[in-house]
């Protein structure tokens, strides 16, 4: 019977929780003014960008896995690969159809 | 699953870090799912790339805003729920939950009142009104409600959830020692935020 259950040795407090929530929020009201201006072509990247970077706070800190085993982060990242060579490929055919 | 030996043994048998995994695993398919609809949005909105900004237009960004706060403001307080749990604050860990579920109601009833508002104009999939649109606008609707439905219906399933944990809750089943239950309930309703993070921008924001 292997103790399998210290994960959590490191909890986090309620404040952390608060400040991500607070650039959570802050992120977005960015993200609608950002809307607002006429950047053309760029309008895509920054929203995409700036939910990238949300998504991370929210993987990292609020679903924890920073603090998870190395593991955990390897599947995340086999799962994020599978996804972008899916769009590429995609892409790559509709582009060269 | 091993509670009944545990008692008799005196030791409990259990595997947090696997019992995450297996919720993460489960993530992934979801991100599959979703992903393979983004693929289809991205491929049309390239394709159509003007009159998914005409369709977008009739979308109203302050709802979509409104909404995203509420989310966002939701994967706090469960996330707020578990830390508080693991201080042994049972208390302060319901009443977190019960603001999420607060929130998460909310939520569809934005989503009630911004579908119905589309649905009285006659736009919905099938609909004369919108069969008669462009192609693109056509294909943008069809997304917008298939891809927003789907995370409705995900709004729903994580209200489910979290309810049945907070039932473990009351009950003492999950407690200061043993809340993967609640760790996972958690993770569900945070990937329903992250993928609002993306529909938001992409949906609401292309004006």
């Amino acid at each position: 019977m292997q103790d399998n259950n210290h994960h959590d040795e490191h909890h986090i407090g309620y404040s952390t929780y608060l400040l991500v929530w607070i650039s959570l929020v802050a992120f977005t009201s960015i993200t609608v003014s950002v809307a607002g201006l006429n950047l053309g072509e760029y309008t895509l990247a920054v929203a995409l960008t700036i939910a990238a970077i949300k998504s991370a706070l929210v993987i990292n800190i609020f679903m924890h896995i920073k603090f998870e085993d190395p593991i955990f982060k390897v599947f995340l990242g086999i799962s994020g690969f599978t996804l972008l060579v899916i769009f590429t490929l995609t892409f790559f055919d509709y582009f060269y159809r | 699953m091993s509670n009944h030996s545990a008692e008799i043994s005196g030791h409990v048998h259990r595997d947090d870090v696997g019992a995450r995994m297996g919720m993460w695993l489960f993530l992934f398919t979801e991100l599959l799912l979703f992903g393979g609809m983004f693929l289809i949005y991205a491929v049309y909105r390239h394709e159509y790339i003007d009159q998914f900004r005409v369709a977008a237009l009739s979308l109203n960004p302050a709802i979509g805003a409104i909404n995203t706060i509420i989310l966002l403001t939701s994967s706090l307080t469960v996330a707020l729920s578990i830390a508080a749990l693991q201080k042994g604050n049972k208390q302060l860990s319901i009443m977190l939950l019960v603001m999420t579920n607060i929130l998460a109601f909310a939520f569809m009833v934005n989503k009630f009142f911004e579908w119905s508002e589309k649905i009285n104009h006659g736009l919905f999939p099938g609909s004369e009104a919108m069969l008669n649109l462009p192609d693109g606008q056509i294909l943008f609707f069809g997304l917008y409600y298939t891809m927003t439905g789907l995370h409705a219906l995900h709004v729903i399933i994580g209200l489910v959830f979290i309810s049945i944990v907070l039932g473990f809750i009351l009950t003492g089943s999950v407690n200061k020692d043993s809340y993967v239950k609640l760790e996972n309930a958690g993770l569900y309703w945070h990937l329903v935020d992250l993928i609002w993070i993306f529909l938001f921008p992409l949906f609401y924001l292309i004006q």
